[in-house]
C-alpha cells in the first residue's frame, strides 16, 4: 500500500499532498516537515530508498524518493511495495504529467493542483497503484477535460495563462524564489 | 523577491482576460487564488503567512456561506480552500460545502467536491455518512466518469460499516462493458477486502472471473485481491498456480499489446505481482514448484536488459527462486544476479543486492562469503542507508564466532547515529544477538553496559527488562550464574565510582536493582559502600523519580550492617517528606524495614527470583464474599462488555436509509449470540461470572513478569499464557542453516587490503564450510550458553532439540537391514538384489496377501525379504482391477506397524518426493499417545545413504519411537519412522515438519522439507469423568469460551444426538444429560482437560467450554463448529 504521496519543492513548500492513510492536519505537516528533512540533506548520489522515520507506521514504513529540478517526489510505501517498482512508478507519473502540461513546470503544479489530483487518481487509487500504463493515464485524463472543454471550463483560462507565462522568455530565475526556476527537467530515464 | 516574477505575477491578470469570457466572475476568482500564492511567496515569516492564510480563510468563509454564490465560484473557492490545507491551516467549515459540490453539481463540480471531499474527510469523519445518499447515486449513473468518481471515493474512504450499502451496486460493476469501471470496481473490492474479508466472502468467484478478464488492466487489478487472499491461504490457491504461470508465460513473451510496455519492458508490474504470488504459492511445494521453474527461468533471462525496471523484476524472481522449493540450476542463477547487483556501481542496485542477500543468506550463507569483500566496502560507504542495510545483513550472519566483531560494527554505528528509529532498533538487535551468542561474562555485561549507556531513554523498555531477567534467571549452571552476577556487580561498583551523572536514567535504573540483589556476591564489598554509591546517584540533578524510587528500593535491599546505618537514615529521612507519593512510599519502606531486620528477612529473602510466585487467577478466595452479596440480593457481576452490548441494543442506531437490501452489522449479532447472559446457568459456578469473556488483549506497555494480569481495564482478564515478550528470532544460528552443498571455500580475492582481509574472515567465521562440520554433530554448546533456561518456549526447545537431533548416533543399519528382526518397530526390507533365489517363492506369495489387503501380524513380522519389490510386480499384475491410489494406500499399509495394526490410522498423505524417495505419513489414534508414520520409499534404482529424517515442530512434543534411525535406504526400499506425539499447546492445527537429507549415490547432497498438518481432534480423547468430579473441575478452571451452536435438525431427541455426533467425530466423551442440558468432557493430550456445558436453548445449543489451557476452549469450539455443520 501507499500511505502517502508528497511533493514538495527544494524549500520544503508542499505542492500537492495526499495521504490515503488517516493523520491529523497537524501529524501531516509534521510528516512534510520530517520527510523533507529527511530527503533534502541527502545527496544526489546516494540511493533514492530511505528507512527510518518513525511517524508513518514505523519499520514497516519506506521513503521512495525522486528529485527533479526543484520538486521531490516522495512516495511513502509500507513493506509490500516494490522500491524499484516504485521509484518507475514515480517517473510515470512525472512522465505523465510531462504530457498532459507539455514541459511541466513547478508552477502548473502550484495553479493546477487539481489537475494534478485528478491525473493522480488515476495512477493510485486509495493507496493502491490503479494503472501503470501511460497511455491509459492520458486517455483517462482526457476524457475528463473533454467533458471540461464542453462546459468551457474554468482551469483552461490559467493553463493559457501559464503557457503565456512561459513563452515569455523568462531570465534565468534566481533560485532562492519559492516558485522560480520553471521547467522540471524530465529526463528520459533518469540514471541511478 | 524577484522584480521578473512579481512582474510575471500581476501580469497573470492581465493575460487572463485575452480571453473575453462572458464571466467577469471567472477572472477575479482565478486571480483570487493567483494572488493568494503570490501573497504567500512575498512573506518573509511564518507569522505573516499565517495572518494571510487566515484572512483568506474568513473570506471563504463568508463566499462559501453567501446564498449568490454560483457553482463555479464554488470550485473555485474550494481549489482555495484544498491550498490553505495543504500549507496545514484547518478549513472545517468547507468540509459540509464540499460534500453539497458533490451532491449537486454538473459532473465538472462534483468532480471537484469529490477530490475535496478526499482530501478533507477521512474514514471516521461524522460527514461522511451525507455522502452515501450522493455515491449510490453516482454508481448508478450512466456517466462513466461519475461512476469512476464515485468508485474512487469509495475505495478512499468508505469505513466497514458503510461498505453493505454500496456493495451490491460495485459488485455489479464488475462486468460493466467499460474496462475502466471494471478495473476501479476491482480494486474497491480489494479494498473492502482489505477492511472487511468476511463481507465479500459471497463474490470470490467473481474474482477470477476478473482475472480472466479480457482486459489486461483488470486482470492486473484483480491480482492484488489474490496476492492477498494467497498470502492468508496459499493452500486454497494452489489449483491457480498453472494459470498464473500460463499468464507470466505471455507477459514475459511479449503477449501483451505494445501499449503495456515500459521502456520496452513488457508490463514490468503485473511481472512482479506475479512473480510474488508464484513465490507465495510455491513456498514449501514441491509440486507447484516445478510448475513454475521454466517461466523463472524464462524470467531471468529476459530481464537481461539493463534498465532500472528489469532489475525490479530481476529482484522479484531471486526472491521467488529462493522461497520456493529449491533448483539448483535457477539458485545458481539467480546468485549470480545477486552478484551483479552488489557488485552494481549504481547506489540503488546495491541496496536491493543488499536486501537480496539478507535475504537469501540464510538458506545459502555461501554466498555471503563470496561477496564479503564487497560487504566490508558497504559498511564504510558514504550512504547511511547502505550502510545499515549491511549491519542487518552481518546482524543475520551473526554466530557464535564472530559475534564480538559483528557486534563492535554495529555499535560503531550506534555512535555516529542520530536517527532515534535507527538507534532503536539497532540497539534491540544488539541487545540480541549479545544474550544469545556472547563469549563469555565480561564481554556480555561490557557490551549491554554499552548498549545500555548509547541507548540512554530512547530504548524499548524490553532490553533492561530482558536483561534484568537473564540475570536473575541464570541459566542452568549455578557457577556460571554466580560469576555473570559478580562481573555485573564489579562493573557497575567501578561505573558508579566513575562518573554516575553520564548515565542514562533506564542504566542506572539496572545497575541499582542488580546491586541491590546482587552485591552480597561479592564479600570484600561492604554494603555500606554500595549503599553510599547510591546515595550519590539519588543526589543527581537529573536523576528521575522513577530511578530514584529504583535506588531506594535496592537500598531496602541492602540495608543491613551498621555502618550503612546513618546513610540510610538520612536518605529515608529526605524523602519520607517528598512531594512524591511513590517515593514517599518507598522511603517509609525502607525506614521501617531496616528497623526490623527479622520482617526484613521475610519480606526481602535473598535470590526470591528463584521462587515463582503463585497467583490464584481465578480469584477464588472471593467467592465466599461474592455469593454472600449474591444472596444478599446483589446483581450478577456483568462485564463492561456485555454491559455495553445490552445498552447498545437498547438504543441502537437504525441504520434503515442506506441499509439497502443487505442485512448490516452482522458482528453485532454474531457477537450477541456470544454474550447471551441467559446462559449464566446455576452449575456454572460464582468465580466464571466475574470473568470478562471478551477476552480483549489489554495493550498496556507495564511490564510485570511473574506477575499475572488480573484486573484490566475492562475487569477481570481472563488468564493468558504470561507472554513471552522474545519473538522467535530471525536469526538463524550457524548450525541451524541448511546445507545446500559446500565443497569448496571461496577463493580468496587476489589483491585486497590486509586489514579488510582481516576484518572479512573475522566477520565470515562460522559461515559456511565450517558449518558442515557442526552440522554433523559438533555443534558448539557454547554458543546458547546464554541463552534463557527454557523461558521462552519456541526457541529455546526448537534449538536443543536440532542440536540433539543432528548429533546422530552412527547407526549400524548394515545388519539390520539383512536380519530384519521382529523388534525391529520398522521394517527394513532388503532389496532383491540382496536377495537369494532360495526366498522367491514365498516373497512372491507375501507380495500376494499384500495386495489383497489381507496382511496378517505374523504375515508381516516374518522376516520376508523384498517385500516391497514384489508388491510392486502384484500391483503391475492386478493394476486391472485396483485403482492405483488405492493400490498405493494398500502398499503402505502393509508396512503399519505391528502395534498400529488394530488402530484407527489416518488417510495416507504424500509428504514430498525427491529425486526417487517418496515420503508418505498417516497418523494413528492410541489412547494415550497419537502415533505419526512416516514411510520413506525409495523407488529410484539406486541406494541413498546418510539418510536423516528429523521431524520438529513448535505445535508438538514429538518423541522418535523408532530405536534406530534409518541410516541407508536402498532401491525398492520402504522405510518407516514412528514418533509420538502429542500437544503442546493447542491450535486449531497443530503443524508438524520435517527435514530429509540424504546422499545420492553420486554423494550430492539432497534436502527436503516436509510439513504435516494434523486437526486438533486428533490430540483430543475422551476424559471419563463422575458428575461431581466434574462440578469440581469445572469451577477450577479459568479459560472459558460460550457459543451457540446448531442442534442436529429433524430428530426427536436433538441434544441427545448433537452430543452424539460430537463424541463419535470429536472423541469427547459425553458425562451426563439432564433434561435440556448435557456435560461433556475431553482432554488434550497428553492430560489437558477440557469441560463443556450444553444446554438447548431457544432451539440452539448454547455451549460453554472451560479449561485450566489458554486457547484450548476456542479452538475445540472451532472443531465442534466444524463437525456440527458437516451433518
Amino acid at each position: 500500500m501507499i500511505k502517502a504521496i508528497l511533493i514538495f519543492n527544494n524549500h520544503g513548500k508542499p505542492r500537492l499532498i495526499r495521504f490515503y492513510q488517516y493523520f491529523a492536519e497537524d501529524m501531516q505537516q509534521q510528516i512534510i516537515r520530517e520527510t523533507f528533512h529527511l530527503v533534502s540533506k541527502r545527496d544526489d548520489n546516494v540511493c533514492n530508498f530511505l528507512e527510518g522515520g518513525s511517524l508513518i507506521g514505523g519499520s514497516d514504513y519506506k521513503l521512495i524518493y525522486r528529485h527533479y529540478a526543484t520538486l521531490y517526489f516522495v512516495f511513502c510505501v509500507d513493506s509490500s511495495e516494490s522500491e524499484l517498482g516504485i521509484l518507475d512508478l514515480i517517473q510515470v507519473f512525472v512522465e505523465t504529467l510531462d504530457k498532459c502540461f507539455e514541459n511541466v513546470c513547478e508552477l502548473d503544479l502550484i495553479f493546477h493542483m487539481d489537475k494534478v489530483h485528478y491525473i493522480l487518481q488515476e495512477v493510485v487509487m486509495g493507496g493502491m497503484v490503479l494503472e501503470t500504463n501511460m497511455n491509459e493515464i492520458v486517455a483517462q485524463v482526457e476524457l475528463q477535460n473533454r467533458m471540461e472543454k464542453s462546459e468551457g471550463g474554468l482551469s483552461a483560462a490559467p493553463a493559457r495563462a501559464v503557457s503565456a507565462v512561459k513563452n515569455m522568455n523568462l531570465p534565468e530565475i534566481p533560485r532562492n524564489i519559492n516558485i522560480g526556476d520553471i521547467n522540471i527537467k524530465v529526463p528520459s530515464l533518469s540514471p541511478f | 523577491m524577484s522584480d521578473v516574477v512579481e512582474k510575471t505575477l500581476t501580469a497573470l491578470p492581465s493575460l487572463l482576460s485575452f480571453d473575453s469570457q462572458p464571466g467577469a466572475a471567472k477572472l477575479s476568482s482565478t486571480s483570487k487564488l493567483a494572488s493568494l500564492i503570490r501573497g504567500i511567496t512575498e512573506l518573509t515569516s511564518k507569522h505573516e503567512e499565517e495572518k494571510l492564510i487566515q484572512q483568506e480563510l474568513v473570506a471563504i468563509k463568508d463566499q462559501v456561506s453567501s446564498p449568490n454564490t454560483s457553482m463555479r465560484q464554488m470550485k473555485e473557492l474550494m481549489v482555495r480552500a484544498i491550498y490553505c490545507e495543504m500549507l496545514g491551516y484547518e478549513a472545517s467549515f468547507c468540509y459540509i460545502h464540499a460534500i453539497k459540490l458533490a451532491q449537486q453539481g454538473t459532473a465538472l463540480d462534483k468532480r471537484v467536491g469529490y477530490l475535496a471531499v478526499a482530501l478533507f474527510l477521512h474514514e471516521s469523519h461524522e460527514l461522511l455518512l451525507l455522502l452515501v445518499n450522493t455515491v449510490l447515486k453516482d454508481l448508478q449513473s450512466t456517466n462513466l466518469i461519475e461512476v469512476c468518481m464515485a468508485l474512487t471515493i469509495v475505495s478512499q474512504l468508505f469505513p466497514k460499516d458503510m461498505i453493505p450499502a454500496i456493495l451490491p451496486l460495485v459488485e455489479e460493476k464488475l462486468t460493466h462493458p467499460k474496462e475502466i469501471i471494471r478495473r476501479k470496481a476491482v480494486l474497491a473490492l480489494y479494498k473492502f477486502y482489505l477492511i472487511a474479508p468476511n463481507q465479500v466472502q459471497h463474490i470470490h468467484n467473481k474474482f477470477r472471473k476478473a482475472l480472466c478478464d479480457k482486459d489486461p488492466g483488470v486482470m492486473t487489478a484483480s491480482l492484488h485481491i489474490y496476492l492477498q487472499m494467497i498470502k492468508e491461504n496459499p493452500e486454497g490457491y494452489k489449483d491457480l498456480t498453472g494459470s498464473f504461470v500460463t499468464i507470466l508465460k505471455q507477459v514475459v513473451g511479449g503477449k501483451l499489446p505494445m501499449d503495456y510496455n515500459y521502456h520496452s519492458v513488457p508490463s514490468p508490474w503485473l511481472q512482479i505481482q506475479l512473480l510474488r504470488i508464484l513465490s507465495l504459492l510455491g513456498k514449501d511445494d514441491q509440486s507447484s514448484s516445478e510448475i513454475m521453474y521454466e517461466v523463472l527461468d524464462e524470467s531471468l533471462r529476459r530481464a537481461e536488459m539493463n534498465h532500472n525496471i528489469t532489475y525490479a523484476i530481476l529482484y522479484e524472481c531471486v526472491k521467488c527462486i529462493y522461497t520456493i522449493h529449491p533448483k539448483d540450476e535457477l539458485l545458481e542463477k539467480a546468485a549470480k544476479c545477486i552478484g551483479n547487483f552488489i557488485l552494481s556501481p549504481k547506489i540503488n542496485l546495491k541496496y536491493i543486492g543488499l536486501k537480496a542477500l539478507t535475504y537469501v543468506v540464510q538458506q545459502d550463507p555461501k554466498l555471503a562469503l563470496q561477496h564479503q569483500m564487497t560487504i566490508i566496502e558497504c559498511l564504510d560507504h558514504p550512504d547511511l542507508i547502505i550502510k545499515r542495510e549491511t549491519l542487518e545483513l552481518l546482524f543475520r550472519i551473526t554466530n557464535g564466532k564472530n559475534v564480538t566483531v559483528i557486534v563492535e560494527k554495529l555499535l560503531d554505528f550506534l555512535r555516529t547515529s542520530k536517527d532515534d528509529y535507527t538507534t532503536i532498533d539497532l540497539m534491540g538487535k544488539v541487545a540480541e544477538v549479545a544474550e544469545k551468542y556472547a563469549p563469555d561474562n565480561k564481554w556480555f555485561i561490557a557490551t549491554m553496559n554499552t548498549v545500555f549507556s548509547l541507548g540512554g531513554d530512547l530504548m524499548q523498555p524490553d532490553i533492561p527488562n530482558n536483561f534484568l531477567k537473564l540475570i536473575s534467571e541464570g541459566f542452568d549452571d549455578g557457577e556460571q550464574d554466580r560469576m555473570l552476577r559478580l562481573f555485573a556487580v564489579d562493573s557497575y561498583v567501578s561505573l558508579l565510582q566513575g562518573e554516575p551523572e553520564k548515565l542514562p536514567q533506564r542504566f542506572l535504573q539496572v545497575i541499582s536493582w542488580v546491586l541491590g540483589e546482587y552485591s552480597h556476591l561479592r564479600e570484600d564489598l561492604e554494603p555500606a559502600t554500595v549503599v553510599r554509591l547510591l546515595a550519590h546517584v539519588l543526589d543527581l540533578k537529573q536523576a528521575s523519580s522513577e530511578t530514584k524510587s529504583w535506588v531506594l528500593l535496592a537500598m531496602t535491599k541492602l540495608c543491613e550492617g551498621e555502618a550503612a546505618m546513618s546513610v540510610l537514615q538520612g536518605v529515608s529521612e529526605t524523602y519520607s517528606s517528598s512531594m512524591d507519593t511513590v517515593l514517599r512510599q518507598r522511603a517509609q519502606e525502607l525506614q521501617n524495614l531496616h528497623l526490623n531486620p527479622e520482617l526484613w528477612a521475610r519480606v526481602l529473602p535473598r535470590d526470591a527470583f528463584t521462587e515463582p510466585l503463585e497467583v490464584d487467577s481465578s480469584l477464588s478466595f472471593l467467592d465466599g464474599y461474592v455469593s454472600e452479596a449474591l444472596a444478599a440480593g446483589a446483581a450478577p457481576y456483568k462485564s463492561p462488555h456485555q454491559r455495553q452490548e445490552e445498552l447498545a441494543q437498547a438504543k441502537a442506531v437504525s441504520m434503515e436509509p442506506y441499509g439497502l437490501s443487505l442485512p448490516i452489522s452482522m458482528s453485532l449479532s454474531s457477537l450477541d449470540g456470544r454474550q447471551s447472559p441467559t446462559l449464566l446457568s446455576m452449575s456454572s459456578g460464582l468465580s466464571g461470572d466475574s470473568t470478562d469473556h471478551s477476552h480483549k488483549a489489554g495493550t498496556t506497555t507495564l511490564k510485570l513478569d511473574k506477575v499475572k494480569r488480573v484486573w484490566g481495564r475492562e475487569g477481570y482478564l481472563a488468564q493468558r499464557e504470561s507472554a513471552v515478550v522474545e519473538v522467535p528470532s530471525p536469526v538463524h544460528s550457524a548450525d541451524q542453516i541448511e546445507e545446500v552443498g559446500i565443497s569448496q571455500d571461496p577463493t580468496p580475492p587476489p589483491v585486497a587490503d590486509q586489514e579488510k582481509q582481516q576484518l572479512a574472515s573475522s566477520l565470515f567465521v562460522g559461515l559456511g564450510s565450517q558449518t558442515s562440520s557442526s552440522l554433523m554433530g559438533k555443534s558448539e554448546p557454547k554458543h546458547q550458553r546464554l541463552r534463557k533456561k527454557a523461558k521462552d518456549p519456541v526457541s529455546s526447545s526448537e534449538i536443543s532439540k536440532q542440536t540433539s537431533n543432528s548429533i546422530f548416533p552412527p547407526p549400524i543399519s548394515v545388519d539390520n537391514l539383512l536380519c530384519n528382526s521382529n523388534m525391529d518397530p520398522k521394517k527394513s526390507l532388503p532389496s532383491c538384489t540382496q536377495m537369494t533365489e532360495s526366498s522367491q517363492g514365498s516373497a512372491a506369495a507375501n507380495g500376494t496377501c499384500a495386495a489383497e489387503g489381507e496382511f496378517t501380524e505374523g504375515d508381516v513380522q516374518g522376516p520376508e525379504p523384498s517385500l516391497f519389490r514384489d508388491n510392486r510386480l502384484t500391483i503391475a499384475g492386478s493394476c486391472e482391477t485396483e485403482e492405483p491410489v488405492g493400490m498405493k494406500d494398500l502398499c503402505l499399509t502393509s508396512y503399519l506397524p505391528a502395534d498400529c495394526i488394530g488402530a484407527n490410522h489416518s488417510e495416507f498423505t504424500p509428504l514430498c518426493s525427491s529425486h526417487g524417495v517418496h515420503l508418505s505419513a498417516c497418523h494413528v489414534h492410541k489412547d494415550d499417545t497419537l502415533v505419526l508414520l512416516v514411510f520413506i520409499s525409495n523407488s529410484s534404482n539406486s541406494d541413498v545413504h546418510q539418510f536423516i529424517v528429523q521431524v520438529d515442530s513448535g505445535d508438538v512434543e514429538v518423541s522418535c519411537l523408532s530405536e534406530s534411525p534409518v541410516e541407508e535406504l536402498r532401491c525398492h526400499h520402504v522405510e518407516v519412522c514412528q514418533y509420538s506425539l502429542t500437544a503442546k499447546r493447542p491450535s486449531v492445527h497443530l503443524e508438524v515438519s520435517g527435514l530429509v537429507s540424504f546422499n545420492m549415490p553420486d554423494r550430492t547432497p539432497q534436502t527436503t522439507h516436509f510439513s504435516y498438518k494434523l486437526p486438533l481432534p486428533s490430540f483430543i480423547r475422551p476424559l471419563e469423568l463422575s458428575t461431581e468430579e466434574y462440578g469440581t473441575m469445572w469451577l477450577a478452571f479459568s479459560h472459558d469460551t460460550k457459543q451457540n451452536l446448531t442442534l442436529v435438525a429433524d430428530v426427536q431427541d436433538s441434544l441427545r444426538a448433537t452430543l452424539d455426533v460430537l463424541e463419535r467425530k470429536l472423541h469427547l466423551h459425553v458425562v451426563a444429560i439432564i433434561g435440556m442440558e448435557g456435560i461433556v468432557a475431553c482432554r488434550l493430550l497428553p492430560d489437558q482437560p477440557c469441560l463443556m456445558h450444553c444446554r438447548v436453548h431457544g432451539g440452539t445449543l448454547a455451549v460453554w467450554l472451560r479449561s485450566p489451557v489458554p486457547d484450548l476452549p476456542d479452538c475445540l469450539l472451532y472443531h465442534c463448529q466444524r463437525a456440527l455443520q458437516e451433518v
